[in-house]
């Protein structure tokens, strides 16, 4: 089924050896992906009990202020609440109660733990468990952490889904579930190409509503669509679930790959995956080759951020053109990026952690073509004349699947582009 | 416990992140929990900063928590001190920090590092911003800063700028300026741009000006205790402001040169026949605390306004700001809920507001004017362009400011004549802005495909899902309705002039994403 591609490398990354450093991390915590986890689960309000710096962070972190009322909001913690821990709970239950009656549409209530709840150690599951009994079977209200002293940025969507598993039904159905918040629009292509593959019914966690049909059980079978989900990989597998592994579904190469680890456990037929895939991939091909022409032979830096790191790099460095000088990781997990590691040829520094000042010595040393990093390094290293992908828009914008292949490699393509048409004698070629 | 939605300003350590980023030559290390460096986007991305704050987070993890975080603390300390090299380093703790209670500034103190370490505490659950920049400034102030002998000539420092203030920038160069005008040297600006030797002569100068009383009254008030330095109370904002401002510093230093004023054209603009139809606005303001006081006399005695409410966000300024409210008849509204303001917006129905940020996305939700006089800031408050606030070039800029988001004299005129013209009308919005009015559109409404405004406004039916001659088939008219809105646009008409070059007559799924890919880049 993957006949048409570069035969993987005689030596793939996942033994390379792995640079550990530690220091100033220069990330976003978890409470980063209450902006996309609250468009996407549309019943969903997101509560974070923490301080002013969680909601100045929230409201920073898409990078500029997004308004109108969203469906997340602090509950700021003061000194009173302090100084008692059971006042703390009594605040909470009267905070919860004014926002539920506020917000009627909400079925599902999030309370979202954060540095300063975890150090004072007030016990969310506990309120989430009173909350739950108070508001049933109106709102369900779960917990998790999305504290930068447990998870780094796209962990807090991993710590979100991860708490949802528990509460779903058993079923001893034989079903695929599909796991990661994709836009609608790409989830949407992801469920026409297995259906048209045969493959359903199809779950989707999250699922758009609380009222969403969904169970789990030794015959589910799972395949994730974002690689930063290992809680949830983990507690899939506590409900007896088995895991797809397979590379993420970036680019003509790892969507094919991701589609044909699910029809071969489905028994899709050769000609019926030829058939279904046949056209995207073309399309898929196509779309990189034209929009990739900027980033052929070029070399490529990531810093760690998204958690898309290793997956991205293969992309770039097997249907690209680019050579990866480092690729940074927040965490590894083998079992989730082994396959995408498999696939990367050896070559790359491959580091997990960060000192932030190190690792910008090591990237003004090696002068990558493009730097992959957050938005608090990108503008610095511009003006040392060094281009960057702003790491966090690779996490906004619709880039999994075929059709989004060629916008995947446009989005590392156009900083690329942008200074050749402001500074023509880069030398990389304009269009 | 205080359930918020959006925030007027961040905790207290961003405000001296504010001031050591305004710096030169100081570093400030944070103990702080990973996560807590997103404050340095707001200095790269908003304020398109090209060097990163001048900010070294400990980082510390939940792991790290039974352990040593004390020790992580020294560790980064000593690190930032070797790598950056700095004049004097500032120490505190971010929210998270103050209650695991390591006292970054005793731990600095015991780590004789050889340049001056002075300790900030900020507390995290009970003040704020500006508070955290008001006391930081002033702490650093407090430390460095000698008795000296006056310079020779008449001069000056000017106290509050910071980085990411709201035209900083661009205030302290007109108000620079102004003083070079007046024979008067500035002798240290702070804290933007200064070095922490620089703060050491502040003693120097004969008085201070104080710009921003947010972020530097405290230091005002310490150096008129200390130095025997008195310090301006008026904030040049708006042309009457400015010729007050600029008699106090004549008082204050003895200067008698003249002013040359011919390049406020603010006032003249006012009285022409065109800013009649400014006369009487009812205008809602709301800001910090500065901002919004001078704001209401430019609002009253310089465009003509009535002020219909008046408020301020920072709880610092509610006696002033209450105060001055009473003078226009009012009550002031003192809080820093977001929501509180839109309800009082909405319940006064302005014709147009005088806010934030935050405002302005009231106004759009309900369709009332806004223009912005105040932190908090945006991408948008950063201008290329010089555009300052303050001094007789900041009247001419808050001038073509506030006028900006109305709809103009005639314009006006012939809207209340034609209300029920179908292009032309109150939903266009000023016709001085483009495309911020919805059309009425073919192309972007989801629940009526088809449906095209005929000459008279009224819809004319066309065959469902067929323009220009071509079919778009359901499934692939459904799925360009999941693009977003604001490319949608641009899909259509990719995938149509796509179809129109295949000869194609019908657009399928499969035509809208051969399309897409033949126009990827």
């Amino acid at each position: 089924m993957t006949d048409q591609f570069t035969p993987p490398p005689a030596l793939g990354c996942r033994t390379s050896p792995v640079l550990k450093q530690r220091g100033q991390r220069e990330v976003f915590c978890g409470l980063t992906g209450i902006i996309w986890l609250h468009r996407k689960i549309q019943d969903a309000f997101f509560l974070v009990v923490g301080s002013r710096t969680c909601a100045h962070l929230l409201q920073s972190a898409a990078g500029v202020m997004i308004f109108a009322e969203p469906r997340f909001g602090t509950a700021i913690l003061e000194e009173s609440d302090l100084a008692g821990l059971n006042d703390a709970h009594a605040e909470l239950d009267r905070t919860v109660n004014e926002l539920l009656a506020r917000r009627p549409d909400i079925r599902q209530l999030f309370l979202v733990g954060s540095c300063p709840s975890e150090v004072i150690k007030l016990d969310l599951s506990r309120a989430a468990e009173r909350l739950t009994q108070q508001f049933a079977p109106k709102v369900r209200v779960l917990e998790y952490s999305g504290s930068g002293i447990e998870t780094t940025f796209t962990q807090g969507e991993d710590a979100c889904l991860a708490a949802m598993v528990p509460v779903l039904p058993e079923t001893d159905a034989r079903e695929l579930l599909v796991v990661g918040a994709l836009p609608d629009v790409v989830e949407d292509q992801m469920l026409a190409l297995l259906d048209g593959l045969g493959i359903g019914p199809v779950r989707v966690l999250p699922a758009r509503s609380v009222d969403a049909e969904m169970g789990v059980g030794k015959n589910t079978v799972y395949a994730l669509t974002q690689p930063f989900l290992t809680e949830t990989h983990a507690a899939l597998e506590r409900r007896g679930a088995r895991h797809l592994p397979a590379p993420f579904p970036f680019g003509d190469e790892g969507t094919t790959a991701w589609l044909a680890a699910i029809a071969r456990e489905f028994g899709v037929s050769d000609e019926k995956f030829a058939e279904v895939t046949e056209a995207p991939r073309r399309r898929a091909r196509a779309a990189i080759a034209q929009a990739s022409e900027p980033l052929n032979g070029k070399s490529v830096f990531f810093f760690p951020d998204s958690q898309l790191e290793v997956p991205l790099a293969r992309f770039l460095t097997r249907e690209c053109g680019m050579s990866a000088v480092e690729v940074g990781m927040p965490y590894i997990h083998d079992a989730v990026h082994g396959p995408d590691l498999d696939l990367l040829p050896a070559g790359p520094q491959i580091s997990e952690g960060q000192d932030v000042d190190i690792q910008l010595d090591r990237c003004r040393a090696a002068r990558p073509d493009l730097t992959v990093c957050g938005l608090g390094l990108a503008n610095p290293l511009e003006a040392e004349g060094l281009s960057t992908k702003w790491a966090i828009e690779l996490v906004f914008t619709p880039v999994h699947f075929y059709e989004q292949a060629g916008d995947l490699a446009s989005l590392f393509a156009r900083p690329l582009r942008r200074k050749s048409i402001l500074t023509p004698s880069t030398g990389v070629a304009a269009e | 416990m205080k359930l918020t939605v959006w925030t007027y300003e961040g905790p207290p350590h961003v405000g001296a992140m504010r001031v050591a980023t305004g710096m030169e030559g100081l570093h400030y290390v944070l103990h702080a929990p990973q996560g807590d460096t997103y404050a340095d986007l707001l200095f790269t991305m908003i304020e398109r900063r090209d060097h990163r704050p001048p900010v070294t987070y400990t980082t510390f993890q939940a792991r790290d928590l039974g352990s040593d975080t004390a020790g992580l603390f020294k560790k980064a300390c000593q690190e930032a001190y070797d790598r950056f090299k700095p004049e004097a380093i500032i120490v505190g703790a971010s929210c998270t920090a103050e209650l695991i209670q390591d006292d970054p500034g005793g731990l600095a103190e015991t780590m004789g590092l050889p340049v001056p370490v002075i300790p900030l505490e900020l507390p995290s659950y009970q003040r704020k911003e500006n508070f955290g920049a008001d006391e930081t400034f002033f702490q650093i102030v407090r430390h460095l800063a000698k008795p000296m002998d006056r310079t020779e000539r008449v001069s000056c420092n000017i106290i509050g700028p910071t980085a990411l203030g709201f035209r900083h920038r661009d205030d302290v160069q007109e108000i620079t300026n102004l003083l070079y005008e007046l024979g008067i040297e500035v002798n240290v600006t702070a804290p933007m741009g200064a070095t922490p030797s620089d703060i050491a002569r502040m003693g120097q100068a004969h008085f201070n000006v104080l710009l921003y009383p947010e972020t530097g009254e405290q230091a005002a008030r310490f150096c008129e205790r200390t130095f025997d330095q008195p310090y301006t109370k008026v904030i040049p904002i708006g042309s009457g402001a400015t010729r007050d401002f600029i008699e106090e510093v004549r008082a204050l230093s003895g200067a008698t040169a003249p002013i040359d004023d011919q390049s406020l054209r603010q006032t003249w603009w006012s009285r022409s026949v065109d800013s009649t139809y400014l006369t009487g606005k009812r205008v809602f303001i709301f800001g910090d605390g500065t901002h919004v006081m001078t704001a209401a006399r430019i609002a009253r005695d310089e465009m003509g306004f009535e002020v219909a409410g008046i408020g301020c966000y920072n709880r610092e300024f509610a006696r002033p700001v209450r105060s001055l409210a009473k003078d226009y008849g009012l009550e002031a509204l003192i809080t820093d809920d977001y929501l509180e303001v839109e309800r009082a917006i909405e319940a006064l129905q302005p014709e147009m507001i005088l806010g934030t940020q935050m405002e302005r996305h009231i106004g759009k939700r309900l369709g009332i004017p806004c223009a912005v006089i105040s932190a908090p800031v945006h991408v948008q408050d950063f201008p290329a362009r010089y555009s300052p606030q303050m001094g007789f070039e900041g009247a001419n800029v808050i001038f073509d400011t506030w006028i900006h988001p109305l709809v103009m004299g005639l314009e006006e005129h012939l809207l209340h004549m034609f209300r029920d013209d179908f292009e032309f009308n109150d939903a266009a919005g000023p016709s001085h802005h483009g495309g911020h009015a919805p059309k009425p559109a073919v192309a972007d409404s989801p629940s009526r495909p088809g449906l095209d405004p005929g000459p008279h406004g009224q819809p004319i039916e066309v065959p469902d899902q067929v323009r220009d001659g071509v079919i778009w088939l359901d499934t692939a008219e459904r799925e360009l309705k999941k693009i977003p809105f604001f490319v949608r646009g641009k899909a259509r008409r990719n995938t149509e002039s796509f179809a129109a070059e295949k000869g194609l007559n019908e657009i399928s799924l499969d035509t809208l994403y051969e399309a897409k890919a033949h126009f990827a880049r």
